[in-house]
């Protein structure tokens, strides 16, 4: 089945007939290549000095200086190198952590699952950016801190998917007869149960790379995130927003989040129209 | 006997409670599989089969209670540990299910599957063993180029295929006992007897017994040694199945037999047995069958009847030595 579904997805790709699917791909693909190579372009150094302060696009600097002199071209290509390793790595965590206990709650049920959902439930009783900003305060600012405040908002979601999968694919006569077959409980979790959750779980974690860019911006935009002179994107819009007739400093980082926001969201619809029957 | 025999199941009694209150779904029941034999379980839907046979591979789930006693080869199953359990099962006791597409892993190749199987019973084979013993396992019941179609996946098989990789599977790891169930029903009607030619074929090759649970009782017929039936969650009646065939004592038996076309009798006219089981959770004090049968009388309703031998059967009714001669035209 999963041939089938990788099947459609690649030939539905390259006979463009998922346009945004496409178009959000070649954005990411893009941005990952920037993130990968941009010591290798001919930009100014982001934390240099390059120019007179508060100056407007031009051809020198495309999208301008920023209050420092700074070059915001620079400065929002090499934002990059920050905002999608983090997102990765915060997606990743919250995959896995969540995954496991959604699964052990979904599997093994009994005190030890009632308890770990009793927790995704308070957790999710806060808002999300109010959680993240108590956690992140609470563990100082920096990048770092940032990520496990939001691993810590993050994963309920994913052990409530996981557990829903999981209580939905337990009941398949397949994983009784792995049963019958004499396979342990970690076997038939990992090898027969697992593998068939994870559909709405890669839909889901390609929308979030999106939200996480954009919590880690808005994080870093009141400070509990990225310290000033990193070229990180919320960061350079809250220093865009003390100046607010220079708008062209807050437009780099700003296009910035909405293109890799926009692009994780059309490849997340387009693989759940893909993947998922009930959207056909 | 120097040997104890295979399987010897005694007064099995399988409950489910739910919020509506305890559901009997099996009412002590007896089974004896010895070595080689072929039995079968015939009843309709609800009757009580399958949780039978799940309750001896220990497949129920942990709000069903199984009591009485589950013996293989002397050993009792029931309360036995999990690991014990584990290592019976698909070992000593492999099961066949019903629907061979959703019994297997939709996304592993048939060939890892089987692998599976052979690796959970034996973790000292190499893949190169292993992949030889799959192949062989897999020409075992003629599937046609199993070298190639190792690295295949469920849905890129026809049913009839997918229930002979099912089979290969059970028997992969030389089973004593092939639990059964309902293997020909998800079938079409030309590929059933195949598939029963099949099991047959093997069962007698590698001297495996079966327990051969089936709606069918033409699957019966041309399989089985020895048939029980079941209705409502008891044996009603136990017998050879020639003599079941010609000698049919319980009415429902009669029933059934009656239900199912024959080439070997004259009779025009199939006859259905009106009305319906009644539900497990508000069976009759008497004999559960009593509402449908046409030899019901007061005493079938307030009492209910043992299992007797009545000619070469045993048979669960209180008319049971009544020949077939009155009975057969008020059916």
């Amino acid at each position: 089945m999963i041939n089938a579904h990788r099947l459609r997805l690649s030939t539905a790709i390259f006979k463009g007939a998922a346009l945004p699917v496409t178009l959000g791909l070649a954005v990411i693909a893009l941005w990952v290549f920037t993130m990968l190579t941009i010591p290798l372009w001919p930009l100014d150094a982001p934390l240099d000095m390059v120019g007179r302060r508060l100056q407007p696009p031009s051809a020198a600097h495309w999208f301008g200086t920023d209050a420092l002199g700074r070059d915001v071209l620079s400065r929002t290509l090499h934002g990059a190198q920050f905002s999608i390793p983090i997102a990765i790595v915060v997606v990743f965590a919250a995959v896995i952590i969540g995954g496991a206990l959604g699964a052990i709650s979904g599997f093994f049920g009994g005190l030890i699952g009632a308890a770990i959902m009793r927790l995704v439930d308070v957790t999710l009783a806060f808002p999300p950016i109010l959680l993240a900003m108590a956690v992140a305060a609470s563990l100082g600012p920096g990048l770092e801190n940032a990520a496990i405040a939001m691993v810590v908002v993050w994963w309920p979601l994913y052990a409530r998917l996981v557990r829903a999968q999981v209580l939905e694919v337990r009941e398949r006569e397949h994983v009784e007869a792995a049963v019958a077959a004499g396979a342990g409980p970690m076997r038939v979790l990992c090898l027969h149960i697992l593998p068939l959750c994870w559909t709405p779980v890669l839909v889901n974690a390609t929308m979030d790379f999106g939200q996480v860019v954009l919590l880690a911006a808005s994080l870093s935009f009141i400070g509990l995130g990225a310290t000033p002179p990193t070229p990180e994107w919320g960061a350079m819009i809250a220093d865009g927003a003390k100046h607010f007739y220079h708008w062209w400093i807050a437009f780099g980082p700003g296009m910035a989040i909405f293109a890799v926001v926009v692009g994780f969201n059309f490849v997340g619809d387009g693989l759940r129209d893909l993947l998922d029957p009930r959207t056909e | 006997m120097a040997q104890p025999a295979l399987l010897e199941v005694r007064d099995l009694r399988v409950s489910f409670r739910t919020r509506s209150g305890e559901i009997e779904a099996v009412s002590g029941i007896d089974l004896d599989i010895s070595d080689g034999e072929v039995l079968g379980i015939v009843g309709e839907s609800g009757s009580g089969k399958s949780v039978a046979l799940k309750a001896i591979m220990g497949l129920l789930p942990p709000q069903a209670q199984v009591t009485g006693s589950i013996r293989f080869r002397g050993r009792q199953l029931l309360g036995a540990p999990e690991h014990e359990m584990r290592a019976l099962r698909g070992g000593k006791i492999a099961m066949i299910f019903q629907d061979p597409l959703t019994a297997f892993n939709p996304v592993m190749t048939i060939g890892d599957q089987i692998a599976e199987m052979l690796m959970l019973h034996d973790r000292s084979l190499s893949r190169a063993r292993l992949r030889a013993r799959t192949v062989e396992l897999l020409e075992l019941v003629s599937i046609p180029e199993a070298a190639a179609r190792i690295d295949s996946y469920p849905y890129q098989f026809s049913g009839g295929m997918r229930q002979r990789v099912m089979i290969a599977m059970a028997v992969a790891n030389n089973p004593d006992l092939l639990l059964a169930d309902e293997p020909t029903t998800a079938l079409d009607v030309t590929v059933q007897a195949q598939i029963l030619d099949v099991l047959r074929a093997l069962q007698q090759k590698l001297k495996i017994s079966l327990a051969l649970v089936t709606h069918d009782l033409g699957v019966v017929a041309g399989t089985a040694d020895r048939v029980s039936v079941m209705y409502s969650g008891r044996i009603v009646e136990k017998a050879g199945v020639d003599d079941l065939f010609a000698d049919p004592r319980h009415p429902y038996t009669r029933g059934l037999i009656a239900s199912v076309p024959r080439l070997d009798t004259q009779s025009a006219q199939l006859t259905s047995i009106e009305g319906a089981p009644p539900p497990p959770s508000s069976r009759p004090p008497g004999c559960s069958f009593a509402p449908r049968c046409p030899l019901a009388a007061q005493l079938c309703r307030t009492e209910r009847p043992a299992l007797r031998g009545a000619a070469k059967s045993l048979a669960a009714c209180h008319f049971a030595e009544d020949t077939p001669a009155q009975i057969e035209p008020v059916i």
